[in-house]
């Protein structure tokens, strides 16, 4: 216990140390969720819309003229 | 280098590189963290507030390491108008950012009880602030645009003008008259400071390096994925134009 107070103390500076690595912890921990969570994001909406269109093409294939199957079809 | 530009490439090396630099990093800090916390001896001056030192400087270096990467990223796109160095360049700023503004807070919270003050107005700490507000201008500047690529050339010419203010920093120790004490480990003649100080200060650098080149991965990934979202979407909208 006294050398967990000891540590948790830092020989009277515990009040301005704690804090320096904490806020680092906090920051650089914050940066990395997003930078995580973007790339996540960006590839799964990018996976989505390649598959739809794959999707679309393999449909459009089907028909005569692949390539403008999609473009001409209201016509 | 050019054989780098390709995305594709670049996606793969990423997938390569990253549980390299993850695994370095969790290391490396996890060991920097325990000598720089627990095994390495109490300043004989400074008592332990010279453990906040072992954030504070390799912050203060990384600030400065990612915006030259920032700055020699824009070159690289304005010159060679390569594909991936504005990418590249914007996924560094979030990084220096950081690691300037936690430069700033642990100087400050190491200059309360060793200088009696938060803050000053001196040459190293107002162009460390400085360089603060160049990340925060280049990421506001970049995102200010509808077309992306004006903004990427508007903020790759703010990274280059900025640039002047990195030698202003590493050299206001010794141009002016300063609180802050002047370099101690990048020096001719050798570190002046002890081995037991050294390793966590060098450990903890190495394990800072190796997040940013985790975080540059990663935002590169997200950039290059939303760079074809952009592309599919125009196509999209290009062909409904032509099909009605």
């Amino acid at each position: 216990m006294e050398t967990i107070s000891g540590v948790l103390q830092m020989g009277g500076y515990g009040g301005y140390v704690w804090p320096a690595y904490g806020v680092s912890a906090v920051v650089l921990v914050l940066v990395l969720v997003a930078s995580l969570i973007s790339a996540r994001h960006a590839e799964a909406e990018l996976e989505q819309l390649q598959l739809t269109r794959r999707a679309r093409r393999g449909a459009g294939r089907d028909a005569a003229a692949p390539d403008t199957a999609m473009v001409e079809s209201p016509e | 280098m050019h054989r780098f530009a390709n995305p594709a490439r670049f996606l793969r090396l990423a997938k390569v590189i990253l549980p390299y630099s993850s695994g370095i990093a969790v290391l490396s800090l996890g060991f920097g963290l325990w000598f720089a916390l627990a095994a390495s001896p109490a300043d004989y001056q400074q008592g332990d507030s010279v453990r906040i030192m072992y954030v504070h400087v390799p912050s203060a270096w990384m600030g400065m390491f990612c915006y030259v990467a920032m700055a020699a990223f824009s070159a690289m796109a304005l010159i060679w108008k390569h594909p991936l160095a504005d990418l590249l360049a914007k996924a560094t700023a979030p990084v220096g950012a950081a690691f300037t503004f936690l430069c700033l807070v642990t100087g400050s919270l190491w200059g309360k009880p060793m200088w009696g003050t938060w803050w000053a107005w001196d040459a190293r700490l107002t162009s460390m602030l400085i360089l603060l507000f160049l990340y925060l201008g280049y990421m506001a500047l970049i995102n200010a645009f509808d077309d992306p690529e004006r903004g990427h050339k508007a903020a790759a010419i703010l990274a280059l003008v900025g640039a002047v203010n990195v030698p202003v920093i590493k050299w206001s120790v010794d141009w002016w008259n300063t609180l802050h004490q002047p370099a101690s480990v990048v020096k001719m003649g050798g570190p002046a400071i002890d081995p037991s100080m050294l390793l966590p200060l060098l450990l903890m650098a190495l394990g800072f390096k190796a997040y940013w080149v985790c975080i540059l991965l990663l935002r590169g990934r997200a950039e290059i994925a939303a760079q074809k979202i952009r592309v599919i979407r125009m196509a999209q909208i290009h062909a409904a134009s032509r099909g009605e």
